[in-house]
């Protein structure tokens, strides 16, 4: 050991180390500062209740929202209603990528599908899905699958819109490589266009998780019993602020999760080519 | 001897909204076994089509193709001559390793058997890339690339080798090394090719045909036969023989008369 530290120390120059020590303190700081801030909001927000500043009732507090979170894990509302949105946003993101790949692909293999659906497209994306909610209800009733449907419609036209964009963009001598190969359309397909389009499907994935939960909470606003877009909505009409933000602050939480999953999703794939 | 490859009278035009453009016009050209013929013209002029269409990716718009006297109409699956296109960039995918790069032609035709991969391997041996088999191919250097590029193309055993300008990527030093290396291989394996390119040098340096095309729409100016008494070997020493310089300046003088405006 004794040998070992002369030698580390002379491999590493003043210079460098000087670098090292300046680039951890400006992440200290970073850091800090961001915990800082939040602390001063929570204090901040936590005093000017108490002391009458702003009123509890309109907007609660960071104790009374923990009171909230504790009575909810206790009569386990927490766990039905956490885990009805998480379930209908998995579902909701798990069929929008796998609709959304199936239909990028298909019209990536027949030119004229593209251009015969092209208009379709473009105004299904464009229209405010919320609009369609209404129709949902009536079609599908108040449920678990009408606010499915809602996730997916959020977030479907415009994934497909993306894909179909991005396998176009791929290098078109790569397949002319692999019809010099004697390979086919669909080799092009399976051997270049979906492998090269991976970091975009992954990236795709995060917007679409995050649409099919603005999707979720639409539908849960207006077509549920239960889940955090009717606590939301719910808490609001009974004057339950604590019940709102702290759904809010779930919905937040789950948010960074799902977003956390893909990005290291990303980073495996990195890692790997 | 029958020629593996005769083009007669072919033509193509390209046709858009705005009109056609003609790219090839009338062209014959013959390419006998074990020859090694380099085509020049200016740029654009349709270089890239020809191969195309002698590749089969085009059809022509009249005119014949011949591989081994037979035409596509009578073609089958034991008459089919292979055909090996090496593009201008290597495209080697950078999510397979450098091997199952190199097995890809196996892959897309079906015929990844022991017989065919011990091949690739032997490939990989001989050009010395046995050691990068399993890394990315972005550790390549550009030289090993165009080496891979050429183990892929000739792991199907083709017949008919396409060079579509492959060293105009690489800088003038790697060029020089890697078009005498790939010649060399070509040359050894008694394969025939056909060289596109817009390097006169290297044209002259390397083939023992050069088929001088004309300006958009192309169309054979003339046909130049090259030989010298040096191997093929060393690329700097045939520059320096008058030989190769009498061949270029007529090549030059032949690509400079067509001009309009020079």
């Amino acid at each position: 050991m004794a040998k070992q530290i002369p030698e580390t120390a002379s491999s590493v120059s003043p210079r460098q180390k000087a670098f090292l020590r300046a680039h951890h303190r400006h992440h200290h700081q970073v850091a800090f500062c961001r915990a800082f801030l939040l602390l001063l909001f929570l204090g901040l927000w936590e005093t000017a209740s108490r002391l009458s500043w702003i009123d509890s009732f309109f907007f609660s507090s960071p104790t009374g929202i923990l009171r909230y979170l504790r009575d909810m894990l206790l009569d386990h509302s927490f766990f039905t209603h956490t885990g009805i949105t998480l379930l209908e946003t998995v579902v909701s993101f798990l069929l929008v990528t796998a609709l959304s790949l199936l239909t990028a692909t298909l019209l990536w293999y027949r030119k004229s599908l593209s251009e015969i659906l092209e208009p379709y497209l473009v105004v299904l994306n464009a229209l405010p899905k919320s609009a369609l909610a209404p129709l949902l209800i009536v079609w599908l009733g108040t449920g678990t699958n009408t606010i499915i449907v809602a996730g997916i419609s959020v977030a479907l036209f415009g994934s497909i819109i993306s894909l179909y964009t991005g396998f176009c963009q791929v290098d078109p001598e790569m397949c002319k490589l692999i019809y010099t190969l004697g390979g086919n359309r669909r080799d092009a397909l399976t051997k270049v266009i979906l492998p090269s389009s991976i970091p975009l499907i992954l990236s795709n994935m995060k917007v679409n998780i995050g649409l099919s939960l603005v999707g979720v909470i639409i539908g849960e606003f207006l077509a549920a019993r239960r889940g955090l877009g009717y606590l939301i909505i719910y808490g609001s009409q009974v004057f339950q602020l604590s019940m709102v933000i702290t759904s809010i602050i779930i919905l937040c939480a789950i948010a960074m999760v799902f977003y956390r999953l893909i990005q290291s999703a990303e980073h495996y794939y990195k890692k790997k080519y | 001897m029958q020629p593996i490859l005769s083009l007669r009278d072919i033509s193509f035009s390209y046709h858009n909204l705005k009109g056609e453009t003609p790219a090839l016009s009338h062209i014959d050209l013959q390419i006998s076994e074990g020859s090694f013929v380099a085509v020049v013209g200016p740029s654009g002029c349709g270089k890239s089509t020809l191969l195309s269409i002698i590749a089969g990716l085009l059809a022509p718009e009249s005119g014949e193709i011949l591989y081994r006297g037979l035409s596509s109409k009578d073609y089958c699956a034991d008459t089919a001559i292979k055909i090996g296109y090496m593009l201008q960039r290597d495209h080697l995918f950078e999510w397979r390793t450098v091997y199952q790069n190199m097995i890809l032609g196996l892959e897309l035709s079906h015929t990844l058997s022991k017989e065919n991969t011990d091949y690739v391997e032997k490939l990989l041996n001989d050009y010395g890339l046995y050691a990068f088999k399993d890394k990315k191919p972005s550790e390549l250097s550009g030289g090993m690339r165009q080496r891979a590029a050429l183990i892929r193309t000739m792991a199907v055993h083709p017949d008919l080798l396409l060079l579509d300008e492959p060293f105009s990527a690489l800088d003038f030093q790697t060029r020089l090394a890697v078009s005498a290396d790939i010649a060399s291989i070509i040359r050894k394996t008694e394969k025939t090719a056909l060289l596109i390119t817009h390097d006169l040098s290297e044209a002259v340096t390397l083939a023992d045909r050069v088929v001088v095309l004309s300006g958009r729409p192309a169309s054979v100016r003339c046909e130049m036969p090259i030989s010298y008494e040096l191997t093929r070997e060393d690329p700097l020493k045939i520059r320096s023989t008058t030989a190769y310089q009498d061949y270029f300046n007529q090549l030059w003088e032949v690509l400079n008369d067509g001009k309009t405006n020079p």
